[in-house]
């Protein structure tokens, strides 16, 4: 038995309800509010496509959409959502067929494929912002994004390619 | 050649999905992708498959299923042995499924991924497989049917008696196969008959990946699971003293904090039981957050450790490690190699008399070259899942080589191999830091004593200062040149904190008369591992900026330069033991200078380096272009030329390449970890420095050497020469030689 080494008042258990909007559907979670997205999708909804590469912002693996645009999980609590809409890889298509998920698959893209899903979520948004993004344009929206398995250049390639499709 | 009955029920089947996360189920996901939709409706599994030999199941459906033996981490394993295996078994690749293989080293053989080995390990086994397979098929069809086994033949997963018209599926025969004793020495294909191998085929878990599934051990998760961190001390040469918990303790979710030990007094550790600190604090609650919070609370005192002696598995038996005390520091470091390289070294390899020759020589030239450690910085933190009971050990997670680990857990569990379960989840990155055992037996030990299922969680900070790092080095070159500019002596002395880099039999020794290989070591408390080609991740960029340096000195094209050298080690070889084939080696040389229009005139533009390097089985040449951007060198090009044998899966094969070669100019250019008072400064990526996409160059063309010879290692070999191209390099383009790593250091210096 795990002993519970607790008094009878837990101090800091601050706890609150949310109600979510993920990938069109209300979710509801009881959490510190200063819990980051990325765990309240973790460990609290079950959604383990977004990644924890670094709880710092500086490899993109937790990348999910706020209201359409790219932005890090992993340091976003969950306090400051509200009413905005989150999209998770989970919801970016049905059945993987959103012209970037197809342009990866087409053109091979993945080796270990940890920061894939990361690598997904910022191209998506950089398309829609941009639609026929140049080089620039891509290593832009793209620096926040590491592959340690170093698969950028048909990163790039599947970008350009999954614009075309569009 | 047992029938493997499984009673899955459509209720069984969502609840072990949901349980196993990345294991048996996950194959049914598979179906869509392999169009076998139609004939597999909704979660309706097969109950029976017929396993024919370790390999492949097939049910009386004919779905045929593949296992991938070999645990996965990013070089697509996944994909490529079992289209070795499908290649002799004659299948329809699209109908297959592919599924990761259980732990199991009787049935599905060694295990380990590692040193480039999964496909040149299991290159003759699979086929045999395969081959034995279809012929147990064939020859139950053949009893079936009562016709001679000669008249039966295969195709694509269907069996055929020409002359009396009959066909039947290899599912129909299934049952009756799999009781058939597995046959040795059949006849396998010819290489320039396959119609699987040789052929390009997409990774068969892009779609699971794209769509963000839960394949790796980190998104392992079970009920009642729990979630423990370790809070490792803050610097190497440090250890837990005591601390306080009260406060962590009143956290929410946090369910325990304790100390333990990883090892015991007097436990000997076997060769990858490496681990840095031996006595742990850890804290244990419901979620990652929670305990990530939950630490900060902690009270902890640390003290100095004392020099220790460990003995340890090494190469020829057993070998005794000194951990010696101290906060270290990168000044100490660096002074002490300097200091060490002036004095007398272990002897390594001798050929001819390279004293008299270099006292002799009408020129030495002398350089010396360094590199950091570096931190593996796979993308997905380390962890590791446990639940240990009494009876029984279950583990999931991201390991190398499971088979390694299990006689250690064995020990320290107390139980029996066959009550240990290993799963091997999809790793997010390997590069030999997860070869090694400390954090499995960590979320062992964890579970072990809370008496529950927990989930082992290293952040990133952890996983960065943890230490098995890629060690740091240095190297001396000398060459001896006479009074024609004939290269008469060579003398590599080469050292390392706390291991020396040199491979003493590779080129060029075998191609110069007088040489001398040396090395010596700095023992350290900083520990230490593979790193994605031990040693040669190093001596390429030492030995092929050298060998750059004295084709310069020599008037000489510096691949015309290494070519006169193979010749030499083809024709008239000096010493024994020359640890390359010559022939290969100008192979790669000769394409790469093909390929990339080494001296076509429209690329003088460029600033172009070559290396070439030999390891872990294959040769490996690169031509790097670099221009300036934004007053900066960048690596514009590259052209790549490999000899790894066949090469089971081309396109895979090339992305390999690349990334191999990203990840060289990443290192090269940024990589490193410095110590200050025994702590790693750069604790995470905002200090650590990856190479980013706008950093990777806008083209890499890579060609394989075409032959036939059986199939040998593409993870590392492409790796350690992309140092050396990049500073030769930097060297066209800077106006100056590049000796240190990273060489970013050195980017905004005078000459």
């Amino acid at each position: 038995m795990i002993q519970k080494k607790i008094g009878n008042f837990k101090k800091n258990a601050v706890m609150a309800i949310y109600n979510l909007k993920i990938n069109g559907k209300t979710k509801q979670v009881d959490v510190d509010p200063a819990t980051p997205v990325l765990w309240v999708l973790r460990e609290h909804l079950n959604m383990q496509g977004t990644k924890y590469g670094c709880g710092v912002s500086m490899c993109g693996a937790c990348t999910i959409h706020l209201n359409g645009s790219a932005v890090r999980s992993c340091q976003l609590p969950v306090s400051s959502i509200g009413n905005k809409e989150i999209t998770t890889i989970e919801g970016l298509s049905v059945n993987g067929d959103h012209p970037v998920q197809k342009a990866w698959i087409e053109l091979d893209v993945v080796q270990c494929g940890y920061c894939q899903t990361g690598q997904i979520m910022s191209a998506a948004a950089l398309l829609k912002t941009k639609p026929n993004p140049s080089d620039a344009d891509i290593e832009a929206a793209m620096t926040g994004n590491i592959c340690r398995c170093g698969t950028y250049l048909r990163i790039k390639d599947a970008i350009k390619a999954a614009a075309k499709q569009k | 050649m047992e029938k493997i009955k499984t009673n899955h029920s459509r209720r069984s089947f969502l609840k072990s999905s949901a349980l196993a996360g990345g294991g048996l189920m996950i194959s049914f996901s598979c179906l869509a992708e392999f169009k076998l939709a139609d004939k597999v409706s909704g979660l309706d599994l097969p109950d029976q498959w017929y396993e024919i030999t370790g390999y492949i199941k097939i049910t009386p459906d004919n779905i045929i299923k593949i296992l991938n033996p070999n645990p996965e981490f990013g070089q697509n394993v996944m994909t490529s042995l079992p289209m070795i295996v499908a290649e002799e078994l004659d299948v329809d690749w699209q109908k297959l499924v592919i599924e990761m293989g259980p732990h199991d080293n009787t049935k599905l053989g060694p295990q380990f991924t590692g040193g480039s080995n999964s496909i040149r390990m299991y290159w003759k086994p699979l086929r045999e497989a395969g081959a034995a397979a279809r012929n147990m098929l064939m020859d139950a069809a053949a009893q079936t049917w009562s016709v001679p086994k000669e008249e039966v033949t295969a195709k694509e997963g269907m069996l055929y008696h020409e002359k009396s018209g009959k066909s039947g599926t290899y599912g129909s025969f299934a049952s009756k196969a799999a009781s058939i004793p597995i046959p040795k020495g059949m006849k396998l294909k010819e290489a320039n008959n396959f119609s699987v191998v040789r052929q390009s085929k997409k990774n068969v878990e892009g779609l699971k990946i794209v769509t963000g599934k839960p394949l790796f051990g980190l998104d392992y998760t079970q009920e009642g699971m729990l979630i423990a961190m370790i809070h490792h001390p803050p610097a190497f040469g440090k250890k837990l003293k005591s601390f306080d918990a009260s406060e962590t303790l009143k956290m929410p979710g946090i369910k325990d904090v304790f100390s333990m030990k990883l090892y015991e007094e007097g436990f000997e550790q076997g060769g990858f039981d490496t681990r840095t600190f031996n006595d742990l604090l850890v804290v244990v609650g419901n979620t990652t957050w929670e305990v990530m919070n939950a630490r900060k609370k902690l009270k902890v005192t640390w003290e100095p450790i004392s020099e220790t002696k460990e003995t340890m598995a090494g190469r020829s038996g057993k070998r005794e490690v000194i951990i010696p005390a101290g906060l270290e520091n990168t000044s100490t470091h660096l002074a002490k190699m300097v200091e060490y390289s002036k004095k007398p070294a272990q002897q390594l390899r001798k050929d001819g008399d390279p004293e008299t020759a270099f006292k002799n020589a009408t020129q030495v030239i002398e350089r010396t070259y360094t590199a950091p450690f570096l931190a593996h910085n796979c993308m997905e933190p380390m962890n590791f899942f446990a639940h240990i009971t009494d009876e029984k050990a279950l583990l999931v997670g991201p390991h190398q080589a499971p088979g390694w680990i299990e006689p250690t857990l064995s020990k320290i569990l107390n139980l029996p191999a066959e009550k240990i379960e290993i799963q091997m989840a999809r790793m997010g990155g390997g590069f030999g830091l997860r070869a090694y055992g400390h954090y499995v037996i960590e979320a062992a030990l964890i579970s072990k004593k809370v008496k529950a299922p927990i989930k082992l969680v290293y952040s990133r900070e952890d996983d960065m200062t943890y230490g098995i790092y890629r060690p740091m080095y240095t190297a001396t070159y000398r060459a001896a040149l006479d009074a024609n500019k004939n290269l008469i002596a060579f003398h590599v002395k080469g050292g390392g904190i706390p291991e020396h880099p040199i491979h003493a039999n590779r080129f060029p020794a075998g191609a110069v008369d007088n040489y001398l290989a040396e090395g010596w070591e700095i023992p350290s408390n900083i520990t230490i591992g593979a790193f994605r080609a031990p040693r040669s991740n190093f001596n390429a960029a030492a030995e092929q900026s050298f060998l750059d340096e004295l084709a310069e000195a020599m008037g000489k094209d510096p691949i015309e330069f290494r070519l006169e050298l193979l010749k030499r080690a083809k024709e008239n070889p000096v010493g024994k033991n020359n640890d390359y084939d010559a022939d290969r080696y100008a192979g790669v040389l000769k394409l790469v200078k093909e390929k990339s229009g080494w001296n076509n005139p429209e690329n003088k533009k460029y600033s172009r380096g070559v290396a070439a390097y030999f390891c872990h089985n294959s040769y490996a040449a690169h031509v790097v272009d670099i221009v300036k951007r934004d007053g900066q060198p960048f690596v514009e090009r590259v052209f790549s030329a490999v000899d790894c044998g066949i090469v089971i899966n081309p396109d895979a094969a090339v992305n390999m390449v690349q990334g191999a070669v990203v990840d060289g100019i990443g290192n090269a250019f940024y990589g490193g970890l410095t110590h200050k008072d025994g702590a790693a400064v750069q604790n995470n990526f905002n200090r650590y420095r990856m190479i980013r996409l706008r950093e990777a160059p806008k083209k890499i063309e890579v060609h394989f050497v075409e032959n036939d010879i059986d199939p040998t290692g593409l993870g590392e070999p492409p790796f350690p020469p992309v140092f050396g191209a990049v500073a030769n390099a930097l060297y066209k383009n800077m106006g100056r030689r590049f000796y240190n790593q990273p060489y970013v250091n050195d980017f905004s210096s005078k000459a």
